[in-house]
């Protein structure tokens, strides 16, 4: 029978975990953290904190992969860390490296300053905006949205997003455009390009053109790929551009 | 701050872009299955005289063959530029579009030659 040593068995009694701290400038700190048997990287993180180091920051909230705050480059890869787990990531030596998100400026550590990313979901109009009540006030006509409708189910396809930024991080047109809006925000745009009771089509169709829009996208998935909620930011912005094209086409923009 | 090609402007060139594409797609396809036909008992350029003088519908398929050619390239080399060097602005897209249209008219400038030789 093969010998099989011990820590493949069991995994690494103590993992070693290279955090960066600093700002943009800064560099690698390594710390040793007991290994457990079920354990998460942010688990890791605040484990440092709590018993090593009460200077290291970094940011989460839920633990439950839901409010999408805790996200950060794990091993050179954008991840959620509270849902990942140190076992999936961390190899039978048990290294992890650890770092602020990327194609963002980081604020210190691991909290990477999430403002331009939302500023983007802005900008593309991400917002819902009722048809027949630009003052907010209860639109007279009560659409009914069949969910088995097309455009509603391209809606679901992409509402789940927890605004994480790992697709943001992951996205190779952000790191060589900075203008360029991001996965997140033109997945979002699309959604509401799909809600038959918004009222900005025009405008947000507008916003979500051209080179810092849905155009610059090369299609290469990283999104897609890396998106902890398994959407596909890529098939969304497939569809601004396939919208785009026949409207421009055909003369149906204003 | 550099004056840019508007949004619209920019939204034309990509559909430019596509639309070539879907042309070259078509043309590059009839201009393989032509040479390798057309070389099978060897190439003379009485052949191809033969083939192309006089002929509109050749001299059609290649003016929108290399149109289509010269913008998708230039276009494709616009944001190739923008990415890799940092080449934004009205100006280049200008020099880009002035590109694209100087390569299309050499070609189309051979398929006149050829058609009126």
């Amino acid at each position: 029978m093969p010998q099989t040593s011990r820590e493949e068995r069991e995994g690494p009694r103590t993992l070693a975990v290279r955090v960066w701290r600093g700002r943009e400038e800064g560099g690698f700190r390594e710390y040793r953290v007991p290994a457990q048997a079920n354990q998460t990287v942010l688990d890791v993180v605040t484990w440092i904190q709590r018993e090593l180091d009460p200077t290291l920051a970094y940011r989460f909230a839920c633990r439950v992969g839901m409010c999408g705050s805790c996200a950060m480059t794990v091993n050179g890869r954008a991840r959620w860390t509270c849902r990942t787990h140190v076992s999936r990531v961390a190899g039978p030596e048990g290294r992890l490296e650890l770092r602020p998100l990327a194609n963002l400026p980081v604020i210190r550590d691991l909290a990477a300053d999430m403002t331009p990313f939302f500023d983007k979901w802005a900008k593309a109009r991400g917002r819902f905006q009722p048809k027949d009540a630009p003052d907010g006030a209860v639109p007279e006509e009560f659409h009914v949205v069949p969910p088995a409708s097309r455009q509603r189910r391209e809606a679901d396809a992409g509402i789940e997003c927890i605004g994480c930024g790992v697709c943001y991080a992951s996205c190779d047109v952000v790191s060589w455009n900075p203008d360029y809006l991001g996965p997140a925000a033109l997945n979002r745009a699309w959604t509401l390009v799909n809600d038959v009771r918004d009222g900005a089509q025009a405008e947000r169709l507008a916003a979500v053109a051209g080179d810092a829009g849905c155009h610059s996208c090369h299609s290469t998935q990283s999104c897609t790929e890396h998106c902890p909620k398994q959407l596909d930011p890529s098939a969304a912005i497939a569809g601004l551009k396939r919208r785009l094209f026949w409207d421009t086409l055909l003369g149906r923009r204003a | 701050m550099r004056a840019m090609t508007s949004v619209r402007g920019q939204v034309h060139l990509w559909v430019a872009q596509r639309v070539t594409a879907m042309l070259l797609a078509v043309a590059v396809t009839v201009h393989l299955v032509t040479i390798i036909l057309a070389v099978r008992g060897g190439l003379t350029a009485a052949d191809i005289l033969g083939r192309l003088r006089g002929h509109e519908g050749w001299l059609a398929f290649y003016a929108v063959f290399a149109l289509a050619a010269g913008l998708h390239g230039a276009i494709g080399l616009r944001n190739i530029a923008a990415e890799m060097l940092g080449w934004r602005g009205r100006g280049f897209d200008l020099a880009w579009l002035g590109i694209g249209l100087l390569t299309a008219a050499f070609g189309i400038r051979a398929a006149w030659g050829l058609y009126a030789a």
